[in-house]
């Protein structure tokens, strides 16, 4: 069910939004990854570079009303719905002016006001979570759709299941997005995976595509459907994007794995479906910009990324008497 | 002031709110039909979209009442019995508990997770047992354990009105039992103990279900002129500790009543909590009954010899009253 960019016409300036949105998050992780990896930043941290254009190709098309829920892997979902890179990366290290003021940290950044209801540290929680946010949506009758971000792993727990069929029951205005990045944390996918995961909605009767995740018109296409289809009424759609995650599955995984569980070929082989350098191209042939154009985006990315780290830097640690009840209880 | 069961008290107070405040959504396994009563005829009078059988999928069930509370709503999840929660444990847990602290309080849940729980019922282990002490342990979640219909009445209203999540526990097989309930809308704060019976010699706090056997024994007691001061914590989390406290500092003694099994039981808290804070009053040790660390079995006298019960109440408040602290030394 793949179809080519050609019926979709995206003005200059539209395509420069994907192609900035995408960098940004990839200038982001690699900031963080590097920060990860020099000891500065207190936790874990799990890289969404490779997966770009899945989080921009659907979150673009997002209202702030509408719902996302994302996984261990967030901070891309994060800044494609419109998270601020400042309050994310100060987020991260653990300080005051974070998003969630440090008590959240890199697995739980989330923004209600921008209807980010955040990353997850449980894998396949923000299926659940997002079923009922879209619940809510369609008794609000506003035309709200709710997204769940997943990996291949999380489509492996049985909520998927339970929320297929919950949601095309009701007709929810809810989209499954599995982003199958070849890994369930350091097990290939074929080792703990049966048959094909877009696959596991035909039963419920839920709609249903398999897409090139690298391919963010192919996305951005396969997500106005959906889109489309949870705001008329029609219930559910589960999306499986086809990706590849450059990075390990969490930074630094080197120090502690035993042994390797993917070859340096694979990597570079998947490497060459990077979605950022093929939109460039893309964006080149069809003259809709110049090399010095991107170049020019790349710079402000830059620009506004050192800038997130410097406000983090100078941020205080929040100070431990302002946790506790206050945060426990409304 | 009229007699009402306890399942009608809830009944009617689901409706009641339903009826005022129409961001109360409520859904759970056949809540249209309703297997204990308690949201029986909702769904006619609220409507198909606000009253909703959940298909048996608890897992998504309490993760749904998270997402659908995060966007604006008052979510009254009807998990059917309490061993159920554990099916549906992780948004319970791991979400609802943690999300607004994790997210430095850009958000509040009020999200009701209610159901039946307890034994006594030859319902066997798996639909029997006492899981609050749990929740207790999870931090982010208020605990409410009604002992009587005006109760039921007072603090699910509460419950409803809180912008957390609560878990409100009725005990199975009470929903029978009736009792007063005042006229119009009779609302309890969470946290507020009620003294049951009054005495000077014992203090006995009993949770939920616990609290009609300890009344009994209260009861008997007095008439050997042994005083019983019996409170009904009514929700352990927030828990009355003052209530507590100033009735121990004035007894000396204290007893706790708890169908929890022992191992980390409400009880247990209770306890640690006294002998914490008012250690110089008390007179002699502090005595939990609760229910031994077996799984609750199915045949009636296996059973009923596992559940406190009136007798094993009062025997354990006349042994304590002949051994004041010091006697053996
Ligand atoms: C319930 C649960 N089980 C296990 C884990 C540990 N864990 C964290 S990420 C992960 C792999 C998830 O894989 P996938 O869903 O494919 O996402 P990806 O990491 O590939 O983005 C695992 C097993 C967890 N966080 N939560």
């Amino acid at each position: 069910m793949t179809s080519s960019g050609a019926d979709t016409n995206f003005s200059n300036e539209q395509m420069l939004g994907f192609y900035r949105d995408m960098l940004r998050i990839r200038r982001v992780e690699e900031q963080l990854g590097k920060d990860s990896l020099a000891g500065n930043l207190p936790g874990a941290v799990h890289l969404y570079i490779g997966q770009e254009a899945v989080g921009v190709g659907i979150c673009s098309q997002l209202r702030d009303d509408d719902w996302i829920a994302s996984n261990h892997r967030g901070h891309g979902h994060f800044l494609a719905k419109g998270g601020d890179t400042r309050l994310l990366v100060a987020e991260v290290y653990g300080r005051r002016t974070g998003i969630c003021r440090g008590h959240g940290g890199s697995m739980h950044v989330a923004d209600f006001s921008k209807g980010i209801i955040g990353a997850n540290g449980i894998v396949g929680a923000g299926i659940s979570i997002t079923t009922g946010a879209a619940w809510a949506a369609q008794l609000d009758g506003n035309g709200a759709v709710g997204v769940a971000f997943f990996g291949d792993g999380a489509a492996n727990q049985g909520v998927l299941c339970e929320a297929l069929n919950v949601s095309t029951l009701w007709k929810l205005p809810v989209i499954f997005v599995c982003e199958n990045n070849g890994f369930s944390e350091f097990s290939p996918y074929s080792t703990v995976t049966s048959g094909s995961i877009a696959d596991r909605a035909k039963p419920y009767g839920a709609a249903h595509e398999t897409i090139d995740g690298n391919d963010l018109i192919e996305v951005w296409q396969c997500a106005a459907r959906a889109i489309k289809r949870a705001r008329d009424g029609e219930g559910p759609t589960l999306i499986e994007a086809r990706t590849y995650r450059h990075s390990g599955h969490v930074v630094g995984e080197h120090t502690f794995l035993s042994g390797t569980y993917r070859s340096e070929e694979e990597v570079e082989q998947k490497k060459a479906g990077d979605p950022i350098p093929a939109f460039a191209k893309r964006i080149l042939e069809a003259g809709q910009a110049s090399q010095a154009d991107l170049d020019r985006i790349d710079a402000e990315i830059t620009a506004e990324v050192a800038e997130a780290v410097a406000f983090a830097e100078e941020s205080p640690y929040p100070d431990p008497a302002d946790q506790g009840a206050g945060y426990m209880f409304a | 002031m009229a007699k009402k069961r306890m399942i009608q008290a809830i009944n009617e107070t689901l409706d009641s709110e339903m009826a005022k405040d129409p961001k109360i959504v409520l859904f759970g396994e056949d809540v249209e039909i309703s297997l204990f009563g308690d949201t029986v005829g909702l769904k006619d009078r609220h409507g198909a979209h606000r009253v909703r059988n959940m298909p048996i999928s608890e897992t998504v069930m309490s993760g749904m009442a998270v997402g659908a509370a995060a966007a604006g709503y008052k979510v009254v999840c009807h998990m059917m019995f309490g061993n159920f929660m554990y099916t549906g444990f992780d948004s319970i847990a791991n979400q609802a508990s943690k999300l607004r602290y994790m997210t430095a309080g850009q958000i509040s849940l009020p999200i009701v997770y209610m159901s039946v729980f307890g034994g006594g019922r030859s319902a066997a282990a798996q639909h029997s047992d006492a899981m609050h002490p749990m929740f207790m342990n999870l931090g982010g979640i208020k605990v409410a354990l009604p002992a009587t219909p005006a109760d039921a009445a007072g603090l699910l209203r509460a419950s409803i009105h809180d912008p957390n999540p609560v878990v409100f526990l009725q005990a199975a097989g009470r929903g029978g039992e009736s009792g007063d309930v005042p006229d119009g809308e009779v609302i309890f704060e969470l946290g507020k103990a009620s003294t049951v019976h009054d005495g000077d010699d014992i203090t006995m706090v009993a949770i939920g279900a616990m609290v009609r056997p300890a009344l009994r024994a209260a009861k008997q007691l007095a008439e050997d002129g042994i005083g019983v001061d019996l409170i009904d914590p009514r929700t352990m989390v927030p828990l009355d500790t003052d209530a507590i406290l100033s009735s121990v500092r004035r007894t000396g003694r204290l007893v706790v009543v708890d169908e929890a099994r022992d191992l980390c039981s409400a009880a247990s808290h209770v306890a640690a909590v006294c002998a914490d804070q008012c250690f110089e009053a008390l007179k002699a040790p502090i005595k939990r009954v609760t229910v031994p660390d077996v799984a609750i079995p199915y045949s009636p006298p296996l059973e009923k010899a596992l559940l406190p019960n009136e007798g094993s109440i009062s025997a354990t408040v006349r042994d304590l009253l002949k051994k004041p602290a010091g006697a053996e030394a």
